[in-house]
């Protein structure tokens, strides 16, 4: 089968590659382009821990195509963090030992970032419902919540 | 994941010819939350896997005073739930969208795939069963269009051939004084297949006292989702008390005919028809009243 070559952008950078038709923007991500932030729990939809950010949507790269993100943009966990230093949601998460074994935190950081750009204060119902997509079988949800929660307060009180 | 073709049309018409040519072998990608899952597992092979998300028609998200809503077969939940005339006007469909996968799957799944996967608990069948939607269907001869109710056929199966794909859903003008609503029973609190779905659509009549129309649609009660057709007819005319809804919610379980399986017995499941039918109507007659009946990301 003929590989596709595929222009895009992630992170805020141009990226070019080449892909079957059969890879997952996962696969890809991780295997070739070596965004390993992203990881692969149930590759089926159900744990959220390959979330990404795609044109502003918030999506599981499991179930995306490498060949459907022609033109668009992504977002990786990579791309939270600044030269000026982590994003508000990695330290609240740092702070409140909102994780253990670590596997679910990328997802549960991606998916929290595009919760905060689509609503800056969101109410802790909002913050579950929103996050029910993330599965954690460490901390149990309380801290994530506490450090989303704080987080927000952060990104609301500096925008 | 065996290998395919991917090709991705921009056209309706480069569609069509292009699913006619792999005669069976073409599977159709939309958000692709059940496809990619299915090709994965095995569960089906292609040879070719065609991209409908460039296709202006599938994308179509609009609303008319005479002609309704048209929502496009690739328009994602996110998309209904962000619309205006959507919330304003629709609100069972909000209930619905909000309740599929979680937000990254609600970022993909369209409505017009879930229709087209056909499952007997597909949470947003119901709803459309309920608002009378019709579905615009487009194939080598031209467009047809075919009652949802009428869609299904078995687990999995539905009345497209392989040639033809859904192009919208079509949903007609809402009336004054009407309300509906979608709810499912499930054991956990989200991301969860329904045990039992019902969606309901009410139209009032005699200052809001007497039900004048009414749809109620079912999930997982039967190999297909159901139009109530009895428990809609029989209590149309009667005055909005407990009793009537009582009455259809027993017409509702009588419809019904639901398998045991890993989310419940039949039994368990028959009872759940009575419980979700009633709540379903209750929550159409409250909206239709002007009342408020929270949706999944609305606090009660």
């Amino acid at each position: 089968m003929n590989k596709i070559h595929v222009q895009s952008k992630i992170n805020g950078e141009n990226i070019e590659f080449l892909c079957e038709p059969r890879q997952s923007l996962l696969e890809v991500l991780r295997e070739d382009l070596g965004f390993t932030g992203s990881k692969e729990g149930c590759n089926d939809g159900n744990c959220g821990a390959c979330s990404v950010i795609m044109d502003g949507t918030l999506v599981d790269s499991c179930l995306v195509l490498a060949v459907e993100i022609q033109g668009k943009e992504i977002t990786t966990v990579e791309g939270l963090a600044t030269v000026d230093g982590l994003h508000p949601l990695q330290q609240k998460f740092l702070e409140n030992a909102s994780l253990q074994c670590g596997i679910c935190t990328p997802g549960f950081l991606v998916a929290a970032k595009a919760l905060l750009d689509h609503n800056s204060n969101p109410t802790e119902h909002e913050i579950r419902h929103w996050l029910a997509g993330n599965l954690c079988r460490c901390t149990g949800y309380d801290k994530i919540i506490r450090a989303v929660q704080e987080a927000s307060a952060v990104v609301s009180k500096s925008a | 994941m065996k290998n395919f073709e991917y090709t991705a049309p921009n056209t309706l018409r480069k569609a069509i010819s292009i699913l006619a040519d792999k005669n069976g072998n073409s599977r159709i990608l939309a958000g692709g939350t059940d496809l990619i899952v299915q090709l994965r597992g095995s569960r089906f092979q292609a040879e070719r896997v065609v991209d409908v998300k460039n296709i202006p028609e599938l994308n179509e998200l609009s609303y008319g005073s005479k002609k309704g809503l048209t929502i496009g077969a690739a328009v994602p939940c996110y998309r209904i739930y962000q619309n205006a005339d959507c919330v304003e006007r629709y609100p069972g469909l909000i209930d619905s969208a909000a309740i599929i996968g979680g937000i990254q799957i609600q970022g993909r799944a369209s409505f017009g795939g879930n229709v087209c996967n056909s499952s007997p608990s597909a949470d947003t069948i119901p709803v459309l069963i309920a608002y009378g939607s019709k579905c615009e269907i487009a194939g080598p001869n031209g467009k047809r269009r075919v009652p949802i109710e009428d869609f299904c056929t078995g687990p999995g199966k539905n009345v497209l051939q392989p040639d033809e794909l859904l192009v919208s859903i079509r949903i007609p003008t809402i009336k004054n004084a009407s309300g509906a609503h979608y709810l499912r029973f499930i054991p956990r609190n989200e991301m969860d297949i329904a045990v039992v779905g019902a969606g309901a659509y009410v139209e009032l009549g005699n200052r809001k006292r007497t039900f004048k129309k009414v749809r109620i649609g079912l999930a997982a009660v039967a190999p297909t989702p159901l139009f109530a057709r009895e428990a809609s007819e029989l209590i149309v005319g009667r005055e909005v008390n407990d009793a009537t809804i009582e009455a259809a919610a027993e017409a509702a379980k009588a419809s019904s005919k639901p398998i045991s399986d890993m989310r419940g017995t039949a039994e368990y499941r028959t009872h759940l028809v009575g419980v979700m039918t009633k709540r379903a109507l209750q929550g159409a007659v409250k909206r239709a009243r002007g009342g408020f009946v929270p949706n999944a990301v609305q606090e009660n």
